[in-house]
């Protein structure tokens, strides 16, 4: 199983899964931010960009992803300011630039961008802005790979780690995991080459019957990651509980400001009351999160589902699987056999 | 959001706000970036960067191979457009240079 979702895009695209020898069957992980999202968050994003005082800046990513009702695309075409930024600082720019205006961005991520989402916090603080907050929605990947690897439905035997996640927060905090559940698991990168060297690092240590953390990514990963970045994350997150998406809660997966930074804080400074989240039910994103199902399994795949009107979160995000297949094996989709096998 | 982005550090400086940011290229395109995590890169430092962060320190060839898979794959232009392509083409890219393709033969 690769845990990315940047990992999922460049198997389907380069067609690594259909290289392989039949004997291996890449599972795809739960590593896509933007699909785990709980849509109690979007529908709250939602309601909080939709006031006229809000300046509602977010990852590109989270625009077209469904919540209950709408979606920031919705928002922001119905007139809401709704704005795309590349980096968190460019919001707190925004909040120094409009004195009169509430700025809220949306900080969600794994533990990759939030060096980033909490520096913004940071910045907001030594410049004594009163305008600006941050809706927090941060997910762990140690907590996903328990529930993942602890069910009783897993098949997993080797996990490919998220080369990026790691670069961050180092690899020691894998190394328990690879001894509770006696399963290898390799740091990897994201090119097509890594990959298959985190692959075949795999496979060497299911052959030699080892259980060890190894890893590829060694020219950016290092066994500490980057303790500054860890530092200042700490000081300004706490870990909580964390509903996934499509899986439900996962005890300790997640991370929200400290009481000490609850100036920051939009859910607090807006007070949104939730109204209870609807799925569609045909929606599979659940399945397919947690490696049960391919997309192309689901009967809405490329039908009732598509980009530009998805069911779910997997088939709008970049690094959804939903969308991969989609706009990389979308002769297969149409040809599909009619019991709902994946096709060679 | 997973995929980080290797580029080349240009410049260095510290405008008011505190923090130490850098102009750094990534193949002809430079973007201001924040060094607040990596306290020790220097001009001409190779990093890779998320969101706006550098956030690890690599070496040269390394960030130049990467750097050529990112551009194939046409990834610089969503970072800079924030948009997924709406076009895609039906083949899959090249992952091999003529050359290498030339050598093949029979496979």
């Amino acid at each position: 199983m690769e845990i990315c979702g940047g990992q999922t895009h460049a198997i389907v695209r380069f067609g690594l899964d259909e290289i392989l020898p039949d004997e291996i069957t890449l599972i795809h992980g739960p590593g896509c931010p933007v699909c785990v999202t709980p849509i109690e968050m979007i529908d709250k994003a939602v309601a909080i960009a939709s006031r006229p005082e809000v300046i509602f800046c977010s990852y590109g990513d989270m625009l077209r992803v469904p919540g209950s009702a709408q979606d920031l695309l919705t928002v922001k075409s119905a007139g809401g300011d709704v704005r795309v930024v590349y980096s968190p600082l460019d919001a707190v720019q925004l909040a120094r630039q409009h004195p009169d205006r509430q700025v809220v961005f949306f900080a969600i991520g794994f533990e990759t961008t939030a060096p980033a989402n909490v520096m913004s916090v940071v910045q907001a603080q030594r410049l004594g802005l009163d305008n600006f907050s941050v809706l927090v929605s941060h997910v762990l990947v140690p907590p996903a790979l328990h529930a993942v690897l602890g069910s009783p439905r897993n098949l997993v035997q080797g996990v490919l780690a998220a080369g990026h996640v790691c670069a961050v927060m180092g690899t020691r905090e894998y190394e328990p995991i690879v001894a509770q559940y006696h399963t290898p698991i390799v740091v990897t990168g994201f090119e097509p080459l890594d990959i298959l060297q985190g692959i075949y690092m795999c496979v060497r240590q299911l052959e030699e019957g080892r259980a060890e953390l190894e890893n590829q990514y060694a020219r950016v990963v290092r066994p500490a990651g980057n303790p500054a970045a860890i530092a200042q994350v700490q000081q300004v997150l706490q870990t909580v509980p964390r509903k996934w998406r499509g899986i439900g809660e996962i005890p300790a997966s997640g991370w929200a400001l400290r009481p000490a930074y609850a100036d920051f804080d939009a859910d607090l400074r807006f007070q949104v009351q939730h109204v209870a989240a609807a799925e569609p039910a045909e929606c599979l994103a659940g399945e397919v999160l947690q490696g049960h199902r391919k997309p192309p399994e689901c009967p809405a795949f490329g039908r009732r589902c598509t980009p530009d009107s998805p069911l779910g979160a997997p088939m709008v995000s970049a690094e959804g699987a939903c969308a991969a297949y989609y706009h990389y094996r979308r002769r297969e989709s149409r040809d599909r056999p009619a019991e709902g096998t994946e096709p060679r | 959001m997973c995929l980080g982005i290797p580029g080349k550090v240009l410049e260095i400086h510290t405008p008011d706000g505190g923090m130490p940011m850098g102009k750094v290229e990534f193949g002809g395109i430079a973007r201001d970036v924040c060094l607040v995590y990596l306290p020790e890169v220097v001009v001409g430092d190779w990093v890779l960067v998320h969101v706006g962060f550098a956030l690890s320190k690599l070496d040269e060839q390394e960030a130049r191979e990467i750097f050529s898979y990112i551009e194939q794959i046409g990834e610089l232009a969503e970072a800079d457009e924030l948009a997924m392509p709406d076009e895609l083409p039906d083949e899959l890219p090249e992952a091999l240079s003529p050359a290498e393709r030339e050598g093949e033969g029979a496979a």
